[in-house]
């Protein structure tokens, strides 16, 4: 079983492109991750592609092999959907097929197109990975599932706003230098507590923004990528997934996240590796109390002490183990189908020293991606390392 | 989903508490879920009963959602709320308080009211 090398990836920038389609959003991502990887375009396999909200936004389905044309491949070209971790499940079919032996050559990516069709209709479709019947038409909004998690969190944990409100100035500090990301502006603690509420007790600062944008990425064995003598130093060696009731009435726990213990634990044990072996992660900070979910579910923290790691700079760009320095979603930008490959992306940029906040991880051998869908009813955690 | 048709059990489960006669369905192991469904996802038993919901739960969560979707734009700013029935939990709208006023442990029963903006049918809670 051949763990898969990354062997290029790209981003598009994140933010208001609101004129720009999906499909050329994820060709120019798609194109400059083949071209980067160096390989030739008739060696690719597969394509893995992640996308939520097309049918929504641009009334557009069956997007694998559209968008498969899109990067000039004629390959079988499958679309993922996991709500917001569809690019990250989109990832692990992708190691699935490559350590399965059925492909040496897959490409991954996601793509959504989001802001044109505005800030109410883009709430209301992302409402959609939510229980229709029993969650939306009671008024949930997905910063209203948030603001139900986070209350319950404070309630069971304790905890408040303003430690809330250093994961986002934590988050907005490690985007300035990352020229992708959606917002590049640094904000203060006062800034965000006094931000406009959306859904009490979360603020507009604890929420990511409405983002357009596409990541690729493309993987290929290890005999590939020696063969073709590809500079692919980062190797994906765990992956996990995990799932949950959808509605969170019908979850035990308000406060917790079991569906990423489950996918981290699964990929921990895959690579053989422990939380206290991870350098750095990428983590899904849809909404600022969803990192705090993360990294207790990672391991990192035990259950009530993430909500003060930010605060105490333990996972700022100086601290033990830094937490999200692309920005993460919240300053980054989410745009939903791309993210988890975008977090792939950072990943393996900052474990080979190209990510221009990889000074803050110098030496890393192993960082995490965490890529979550809904309230956290679909997770994926993927672990990489540096193979030389 | 044309506007005529209902969706089945759902709103056969509205009307059950619109008459009064809330119910749950109840795995032989005692875990509790809402309709429609065929199997507990927690023990996989298929032998699921309808049973009286409790007539008051208790609020283990609640937001006051200030940017709502299209379909609650007149409705905002409003309470949504997670309620503990014991062996269920139930989301829904919650009524009849002041939003600065509701707190974790209220109790609370069970109602259908209406949605401001569109007219539809929503559970919805009212202290006790």
């Amino acid at each position: 079983m051949s763990d898969p090398r990354i062997a290029g990836a790209s981003v598009t920038h994140f933010g208001k492109h609101p004129e720009r389609t999906g499909r050329d959003l994820f060709a120019e991502a798609g194109l400059e991750a083949l071209s980067q990887a160096g390989i030739d375009p008739d060696d690719a396999e597969a394509l893995y592609y992640g996308n939520f909200m097309g049918e929504l936004a641009e009334h557009q389905g069956h997007q694998g092999p559209l968008m498969a044309e899109a990067i000039g491949l004629d390959v079988p070209a499958t679309r993922v959907e996991a709500a917001c971790a569809s690019a990250g499940t989109a990832v692990r079919e992708a190691v699935k097929t490559i350590r399965n032996g059925e492909a040496e050559v897959v490409v991954v990516g996601g793509a959504e197109r989001m802001t044109n069709i505005g800030t109410a209709a883009a709430t209301d479709a992302l409402a959609i990975a939510a229980d229709d019947l029993y969650e939306v038409r009671a008024g949930m909004t997905f910063p209203g599932a948030y603001a139900l998690m986070a209350r319950s969190y404070f309630d069971q944990y304790g905890g408040s706003h303003e430690d809330l409100a250093h994961i986002a100035v934590k988050n907005h500090e490690h985007a300035l230098v990352n020229e992708h990301a959606q917002i590049q502006k640094e904000i203060t603690v006062e800034d965000a507590t006094e931000a406009p509420t959306i859904a009490s007790p979360l603020g507009l600062y604890d929420s990511c923004p409405i983002t357009d944008g596409a990541a690729a990425a493309v993987l290929t064995t290890e005999s590939y990528a020696e063969e073709h003598d590809l500079d692919a130093p980062v190797a994906i060696t765990g992956t996990g997934q995990g799932g949950d009731n959808l509605a969170l009435q019908d979850r035990p726990h308000l406060a917790q996240t079991p569906a990423a213990d489950k996918a981290a634990d699964e990929a921990y044990e895959d690579a053989g590796v422990g939380p206290d072996d991870v350098d750095f992660a990428e983590v899904h900070d849809c909404f600022t109390i969803a990192e705090v979910f993360a990294i207790e579910s990672l391991g990192f923290y035990e259950r009530g002490e993430g909500i003060a790691a930010a605060r105490n700079g333990e996972t700022t760009r100086d601290g033990d183990r830094p937490i999200n320095l692309s920005g993460g979603l919240k300053a980054k930008g989410h745009p939903v189908g791309a993210t988890g490959v975008a977090q792939l992306a950072t990943v393996a940029w900052l474990l080979d020293g190209s990510h221009p906040r990889a000074d803050a991880v110098p030496d890393s051998t192993v960082g995490v991606a965490h890529n979550a869908g809904g309230t956290v009813a679909s997770t994926t955690v993927h672990i990489m390392e540096v193979r030389e | 989903m044309t506007e005529s048709a209902q969706d089945g059990e759902y709103d056969a489960w509205l009307d059950s508490i619109e008459s009064d006669n809330g119910y749950y369905l109840e795995c032989s192991n005692g875990h509790g879920w809402l309709p429609p469904r065929r199997v507990c996802p927690r023990c996989h038993d298929q032998d699921l009963s309808e049973v009286d919901l409790p007539e008051s739960g208790e609020i283990a969560s609640h937001t006051t959602i200030t940017v709502p979707t299209p379909q609650f734009e007149d409705d905002a700013p409003y309470v949504t709320a997670i309620a503990d029935f014991g062996p269920v939990s139930v989301t829904g709208l919650v009524r009849d308080v002041d939003p600065d006023d509701v707190s974790i442990g209220d109790v609370v029963g069970l109602d259908v009211g209406e949605r401001v903006t569109t007219g539809e049918r929503a559970v919805v809670f009212r202290p006790r």
